[in-house]
């Protein structure tokens, strides 16, 4: 039987005590926060602090030691990893396109459940993303830039229900930076998909998110709207 | 030069090892004067390699005046024994023991097996024990390239296959590009063997059934025998040994667990 807790409105994603050790190392500790419909929440800290080990716990990259995630209500260890997956969308620092042309990779996520994503479904994503009739190019020949972008419509061809987002913009220079930005924020405006990012640009953080954590040894030590928390 | 210094047989066999042994010393520092270390792997495998031929040369003795059926222990001793030195290979990867004792035991256990059912493998412990060791130490170098081979492959490409776990892809298929490249790769010893089979070498096989009087088409047919029954070892052992590794790198939540550093 599912453990399901009846969701706050607009709640899609909480972590309840999550924590991970490896060894005798703390690199989450205790981390509880909820994720809402349409909202940004930024993870901010400096290198180390354990950003992207709480990401990864999210989609159950890596196994929490302590706690649990709860989406939409349901305690995700009693959902299947590969759907879970499949609605925690992710997108990395750098966009490992795996080999071949742009919808190739657009395709990838759908037919791990035997769909097939249409031409049209596939010029539909590659638009939102500023990329319209790139279907055809081999990644090989994209810009940074380009392959960020294409990794945010392969993560979007699943239709996931949260993004997170881990430093997707620090492999980048300033152009291909505001390109991606400009992305972030039409996703969360059009299609109002919430998000997680991880960054340590706290302007960045700023300029995106409505909410954020700060994280330090692994730890939440401020937690808040975004101009509070980073006033402080 | 060596047989008209020493007489005695075991006199000029250790002589020849020796030279042997110098020749393959140079090899080592020529390696090093290009700043690669050689030595201290090739030393002692060399001493373990000697030792062990001879002690199993002298306990052989023993054994091969015995009853047939004792080459079914000795041939499993030997897979156990070839399990374990090609896990090390696999330095990190989980359960590599178990893996490779498996993945030996079918491909050049069976092989063994089915070639000795059909008399294409005589059952007299002087031909089983020595023929079924070959290709048990062909499946064990197989399996160590393929070994090998994956697990770099996966460090070399953790973010690639997390990417498709991320995007919903299981275990098995997100691993599935490395382990075709690195069965592939294992075989390709054996592959080359064969191709280049009385073209670049003459195997030690032919040379000695000719030597002992064997007619050199039937000495041949048999080395091409032997060589085949090497390469389907080989191939079943890759096979195997990387199909049942890729489910060893993956928690029951594929996640992937060998990671760069652990």
């Amino acid at each position: 039987m599912k453990t399901q807790k009846q969701p706050a409105e607009g709640l899609v994603l909480r972590a309840e005590k999550l924590g991970r050790g490896v060894s005798t190392k703390v690199l989450v500790a205790d981390a509880t926060f909820e994720v809402r419909r349409g909202e940004m929440l930024a993870i901010v800290g400096p290198s180390g602090s354990g950003k992207s080990s709480l990401l990864r716990l999210l989609n159950r990259l890596d196994e929490p030691t302590g706690g649990t995630v709860y989406l939409d209500g349901v305690d995700y260890r009693q959902i299947a990893p590969r759907e879970l997956r499949r609605r925690v969308g992710m997108v990395t620092q750098r966009a490992f396109l795996f080999m071949g042309t742009v919808a190739e990779n657009l395709r990838f996520g759908p037919r791990q459940r035997g769909e097939t994503l249409s031409d049209s479904g596939i010029e539909e994503l590659l638009a939102g993303v500023g990329l319209a009739g790139y279907g055809s190019r081999d990644v090989a020949n994209l810009s940074g830039g380009e392959a960020q972008r294409v990794s945010f419509a392969r993560a979007l061809a699943n239709s996931p229900e949260v993004l997170l987002l881990d430093e997707p913009t620090s492999a980048l220079d300033e152009e291909s930076k505001r390109e991606v930005e400009t992305v972030i924020l039409e996703i969360g405006r059009e299609q109002g998909i919430p998000g997680v990012l991880v960054t340590h640009d706290v302007a960045q953080a700023a300029r995106l998110a409505q909410r954020a954590l700060i994280l330090e040894a692994g730890r939440i030590i401020r937690s808040g709207a975004i101009a509070e928390v980073l006033r402080a | 030069m060596l047989k008209a210094l020493f007489h005695g047989q075991l006199q000029l066999g250790l002589a020849q090892a020796t030279a042997a042994a110098l020749a393959a010393l140079a090899v080592v520092l020529v390696a090093r004067s290009r700043g690669i270390r050689l030595e201290k792997e090739l030393t002692v495998a060399m001493a373990r390699g000697l030792v062990q031929i001879v002690a199993v040369g002298s306990i052989l003795l023993l054994l091969l005046r015995g009853p047939s059926w004792t080459s079914v222990f000795l041939l499993a001793a030997m897979i156990v024994a070839a399990g374990a030195t090609s896990a090390r290979r696999a330095k990190g990867m989980p359960q590599a023991f178990q893996v490779s004792t498996w993945a030996i035991a079918c491909g050049a256990g069976s092989v063994i097996a089915v070639m000795t059912l059909l008399g294409v493998i005589d059952t007299p412990i002087t031909v089983l024990v020595p023929v079924g060791s070959m290709l048990i130490a062909n499946a064990m170098n197989t399996n160590g390239l393929a070994l090998n081979r994956f697990r770099a492959d996966v460090l070399a490409h953790v973010g690639e296959i997390e990417t498709a776990l991320a995007l919903g892809a299981d275990g098995n298929s997100s691993v599935a590009p490395y382990v075709q490249g690195s069965c592939e790769a294992s075989l390709i010893p054996a592959i080359d063997s064969l191709r280049s089979l009385g073209i670049v070498w003459i195997p030690g096989l032919m040379a000695g059934m000719l030597l002992s009087g064997a007619r050199p088409v039937y000495a041949a047919i048999y080395q091409f025998v032997v060589l085949a029954m090497i390469f389907a070892a080989s191939g079943l052992t890759s096979l195997v040994s990387t199909l049942l590794i890729r489910t060893r790198v993956m928690s029951p939540a594929e996640q992937l667990i060998l990671r760069p550093g652990q």
